[in-house]
């Protein structure tokens, strides 16, 4: 047993020792301890360097406030930083790091940086670093030199760079009533909203229910209010209404009564259960809030308040009544209120010598001396620590007469050995959540702290959270919560008795004592009293920046424990009142939450993917995939040895010279059906598709509102009232709502139903020469002629025994044809093409090829629809119906999208035969050194086979006008420049000789 | 934020896609008057309060409905299919829609 150890008490397990490491160093614990917990009782004072200074410090508080002892925590490769010592519970195996030191914890060489302490105050940044540079010792540039030092030198833990192999789930859960706190209020909350049947969530950032209850040696109904509050949550367990979330954070209150939580559920586990998730993403949507999220005990600000050894007096009886550790042997507390008197009795019974209480107010009631004469400690009324002594751990004190009201030290210095100084600031709601609701807070002046305001959402608050502090008003507040949040009538019956210290809630207005020395009021961030002051001095008047300026509040632990004093330093130096200082608003998260349990399923294996019905052949059949939004298609189908540009210029060329087959499954696919279809088609698209025969298809345009190009594809006649219309792959989606959009909301008159049917249609584009002869070959129940099936033609027929659609369209520009079936049957028709095709040597081709032969047809993408182009830039006005209006058709002809300068779509070839990338721009004179000018850009290129050459469309200025023209390609990135000429988009058969056969 | 679907009940925003001011008015197809299209296509009422908001229920029914929000507060305070027919709250806005 550690020296620090009490012999007994507390709700650790004394006989199951638990074995785990801190920087190197193997510690044993006790099941129930925190990694704090156990290193303190190893006698183990100094957790970690601060954040600018790198002063040494230990544990301030016990629970998630603790700015100090913030540690890393490997699992593996992986590395979880800025952990709070005090939340991580031990597990055979567990290894944590300290942070911000080097080369050790011991010996942190960046130390001297407490001797630069007058150097690095506020706006150290601002002033060395920012503006134009004077000297080498000034400005940005200097910044630029000292950043690196800088980095290393400053901050907190280190990120991992190793992938996290840990599973993150999300859940969805509702309830009546939602109790955030599972103290004495919270806990008598949900038990009188689960009595009245209401379905309860009760969730608690501990790893163990019942808050104060656990460590504040009060009796509650004869029990030990530890005992008391198990009692309740072994009633709660067994109901049917009641879920319980323990080690869940509820860390953010959104509209409508939506909160986001985090369960950690296998962090403090050596090995996770099968199927368990490390953390859990709660989304609760609760009928109502019980807030009873209890309060926070505010340090004092003096100098050496950040000593290891100087902790929150709550916190050290904490260690004592819960986990059975004295932090120290001889505890000396300072406290402006009378809840530190009940803390110095808990250590005394704890087995710690109380050597001194020393209270800033000159007057403490009868009930305040009985409580320190019963710790047998030295009452100093009307004193102040104004310093404190020792290395890593603390070794004495100095105390001074102090004046509450005047804040003036007076009198001789006396000297008080102690080990450990405890201190009590008042307490401060814990009103994050209400803050996040909405309101702001409101200042009590009695209570010296902000109060919850008024709920602007359906929350009750309850207990510390409202400002009673004591157990016996939490009990009857949490249970009145509990009933209104069910719907129940308020009850008359007899509460449980609470036996406590007495004690007045109210503290004394004293924040700071100043005496000479650094007294931190943000030790997180290393930010002091004096740092307040000079931001007051060079003119940062409000909160919000003097929050900015010094940082305080910002760290990770958020201003838990240093809002109240920063403010009240701050009113003082304005002269004003602390809330006409103003209140920072507080927002989500309450607590740091990982990124992978945001990301939770949408991340990894559960990303949706879409495939093709034939997907699985491309696979087998060499295939590489490639991902356009969440479809995969075939880039290329490789031979061995071959690189991307050969594969795909084999496959363009064989398409050319025989036959090609693609899968097209993914076009976005939208059976407009209905007695107005015709009518809505002519509403949407800029050409008249009412005029379409049956059975044939036609090339279509829309606009957007604005008169833009929006997409393109064919439209099928299949019946009188029924079009089948084909859109691009990444703009289905988009193209459905749009069409709905105008049903439902423009055109609600028309009779129409659209339905997306891309995923119940295969397609596969089979062109080429010999295209028409292997369809021949394997189509039955219909001719394939061009006579039967001319130029946008549709045919039924079938193949291997399956009904299909062939539309006779073409992308590529060959003779070609779009052969449809139903999805099932995808791979079965596939490959009878594919038998089919290999007398005539059929050559699967994938994206790349197919964007080969668009660009050397000149066909528009995307890439050239790009949200930017009208129809006139992409030389598509013949498709604008003067016949009729169409969505855009008011908007399209507006002054800035018909002007002369506007970048129209244009062919380029590489002179210098060198391949040209997307991007590019386009120049009249080339200036390597300083690129300038550019007539446009680069949407797409490849090598043509066809050509021979490099090819690339492009948008360029004066577009028409300047084909024949020579000029440069400018690509400064990818340092690629060199002579273009200009030419036509259509580079390849431009009266369409071969597709129409 | 919860969205009262006539067809499917309350869900959640994360449902829904927002389609635009619910105020906007569309000329007559054949119109040309170009102050009457610009307004449509780029005017749009910012308000801090009640607004009349057109929402799809994407990831639901697909609907459209015209719902009147709260900007500030996100209260919603009616939904109503946008082709007219159902509504799901009594509460009229005091909107131009």
């Amino acid at each position: 047993m550690s020296p620090r150890r009490t012999e007994t008490g507390g709700r650790i397990d004394r006989l199951r020792t638990i074995r785990f490491t801190f920087d190197g160093a193997a510690y044993t614990g006790h099941a129930g301890d925190t990694l704090a917990s156990a290193l303190l009782a190893n006698g183990v004072t100094l957790f970690g360097r601060s954040f600018k200074y790198h002063r040494p410090r230990g544990l301030l508080a016990a629970g998630v406030e603790e700015p100090n002892a913030l540690v890393t925590v490997l699992r593996g490769e992986v590395r979880e930083p800025n952990v709070a010592a005090t939340m991580v519970e031990i597990y055979d195996g567990l290894v944590a790091v300290s942070q911000n030191r080097m080369p050790s914890l011991a010996w942190d060489i960046n130390a001297v940086n407490q001797l630069g302490g007058k150097i690095l105050s506020a706006g150290f940044y601002y002033k060395t670093f920012m503006g134009p540079v004077f000297g080498p010792l000034k400005g940005t540039r200097f910044w630029m030199f000292c950043e690196h030092f800088i980095r290393r030198a400053a901050g907190l833990g280190k990120a991992g760079t190793a992938p996290d192999p840990a599973r993150y789930e999300r859940m969805n859960a509702f309830c009546d009533v939602l109790v955030v706190g599972s103290g004495p209020a919270g806990l008598m909350a949900a038990k009188a909203a689960a009595d009245q049947g209401a379905r309860v969530i009760l969730a608690d950032l501990e790893a163990h229910f019942g808050g104060s209850a656990n460590w504040s040696g009060e009796t509650i109904d004869g029990l030990p209010a530890a005992d008391w509050a198990q009692r309740m949550v072994g009633q709660l367990e067994g109901n049917d209404n009641v879920r319980l979330l323990p080690r869940t954070t509820v860390w953010g209150y959104y509209d409508g009564n939506t909160l986001a939580a985090l369960e950690r559920v296998t962090d403090h586990k050596e090995v996770a259960n099968k199927g368990e998730p490390r953390q859990r993403y709660w989304a609760i949507r609760a009928g109502t809030i019980v807030l009873a999220t209890g309060s926070f005990e505010r340090p004092l600000v003096f100098p050496g308040n950040d000593r290891p050894g100087v902790m929150l007096a709550h916190a050290a009886e904490r260690y004592a009544v819960e986990y059975g550790v004295l932090p120290g042997q001889r505890i000396a507390l300072l406290t402006n209120n009378d809840s530190a008197y009940r803390s110095a009795v808990a250590l005394k019974k704890a087995g710690a010598a109380v050597v001194a209480i020393v209270d800033v107010r000159s007057d403490v009631t009868g009930d305040m001396r009985r409580l320190a004469s019963e710790a047998e400690a030295e009452l100093l009324t009307g004193h102040a620590v104004i310093a404190t002594e020792g290395g890593k751990a603390l070794s004495g004190l100095k105390v001074q007469r102090f004046d509450a009201v005047s804040g003036a030290l007076s009198g001789d210095e006396r000297s008080i050995h102690a080990d450990c100084l405890l201190m009590s600031g008042g307490w401060s709601p814990t009103i994050h959540l209400a803050s996040q609701a909405g309101a702001k807070a409101e200042w009590d002046p009695a209570r010296q702290a902000f109060l919850p305001p008024k709920p602007t959402q359906h929350w009750i608050g309850a207990g510390a959270f409202t400002g009673s502090f004591s157990t016996t008003e939490a009990i009857a507040e949490g249970r009145a919560a509990g009933l209104q949040a069910a719907g129940g009538a308020a009850s008359s019956a007899l509460l449980p008795v609470v036996e406590a210290a007495p004690g007045d809630p109210d503290p004394a207005p004293v924040f700071e004592i100043k005496a000479k020395g650094k007294s931190f009021v943000d030790f997180q961030h290393d930010v002091t009293a004096e740092d307040v002051r000079l931001a007051h001095r060079e003119g940062f008047v409000s909160v919000e920046h003097l929050k900015r300026y010094t940082t305080l509040g910002m760290a990770t632990d958020q201003g838990k424990n240093s809002n109240v004093p920063g403010l009240a330093i701050m009113a003082e130096a304005l002269g004003k009142p602390i809330p006409e200082v103003g209140k920072t608003r507080f927002r989500p998260p309450y607590t740091a939450v990982s990124i992978g349990s945001l990301a939770a399923e949408r991340f990894g294996d559960l990303k949706p993917e879409r495939l093709t019905p034939m997907h699985d052949w491309h696979l087998a059949n060499g295939a590489t995939m490639y991902s356009a939004g969440l479809w995969y298609r075939p880039m290329i189908y490789g031979h061995a040895g071959e690189t991307v540009e050969q594969a795909y210029v084999r496959e363009a060329k064989a398409t050319r010279d025989s036959a090609g087959i693609v899968d097209v499954s993914t076009l976005g696919k939208i059976a407009v059906q209905g007695p107005d279809a015709a009518e809505l088609l002519d509403r949407v698209y800029t050409n008249m598709f009412s005029t379409l025969a049956l059975g044939k298809a036609r090339y279509g345009l829309m606009l957007r509102e604005d008169g833009l190009a929006f997409d393109d594809g064919t439209t099928w006649r299949l019946g009188e009232q029924d079009f089948l219309m084909t859109t691009t792959t990444a703009n289905a989606g988009k193209v459905m709502q749009h069409l709905e959009y105008f049903l439902d909301v423009i055109w609600p008159e028309l009779k129409v139903t659209v339905t997306s049917v891309t995923d119940e249609w295969a397609g596969a584009a089979i062109g080429g020469p010999n295209a028409r002869a292997i369809l021949a070959a394997c189509v039955k129940g219909t001719a394939v002629d061009n006579a039967t099936l001319p130029f946008m033609g549709i045919v039924y027929g079938e193949i291997a025994g399956v009904p299909v659609m062939i539309c006779r369209l073409s992308f590529s520009g060959e003779m070609a044809f779009e052969v449809y079936s139903g999805a099932g049957y995808g791979t079965h028709v596939w490959e009878a093409l594919i038998e089919a095709g290999k007398p005539f040597g059929l050559v699967t081709y994938g994206l790349e090829a197919l964007g080969t032969m668009r660009i050397e047809k000149g066909h528009v993408t995307g890439a050239e629809i790009d949200g930017r182009t009208t129809a006139r830039d992409l030389h598509l006005d013949w498709m604008l119906s003067k016949k009729k209006p169409f969505i855009g058709s008011a908007m399209m002809d507006r002054e800035g999208l018909i002007a002369s300068d506007r970048l129209q779509l244009v062919g380029l070839i590489a002179l210098d035969n060198r391949p040209l990338n997307g991007g590019g721009h386009i120049v009249e004179e080339l200036d390597e050194a300083n690129p300038h000018g550019s007539l446009g850009h680069i949407t797409a290129c490849c090598y043509s086979p066809a050509l021979g050459k490099y090819i690339a469309l492009a948008l360029v200025k004066g577009g028409k006008a300047r084909h024949g023209t020579r000029a440069f390609v400018s690509d400064p990135l990818r340092n690629r420049f060199g002579p273009i000429e200009i030419v036509s988009n259509h580079f390849y058969d431009p009266d369409g000789s071969r597709m129409h056969g | 934020m919860l969205i009262t679907c006539p067809y499917c009940g309350p869900r959640d925003v994360i449902e829904f896609t927002y389609q635009g001011d619910g105020n906007r008015e569309r000329p007559q197809p054949a119109s040309q008057n170009l102050d009457a299209w610009n307004a449509y296509v780029y005017d749009r009422l910012n308000p801090a309060g009640e607004h009349n908001e057109i929402w799809q229920h994407s990831g639901g029914c697909r609907a459209h409905l015209r719902v009147v929000r709260n900007t500030v507060t996100h209260e919603i305070l009616s939904t109503e299919f946008a082709r007219g027919g159902h509504k799901s709250a009594g509460h009229k806005a005091g909107v131009r829609s």
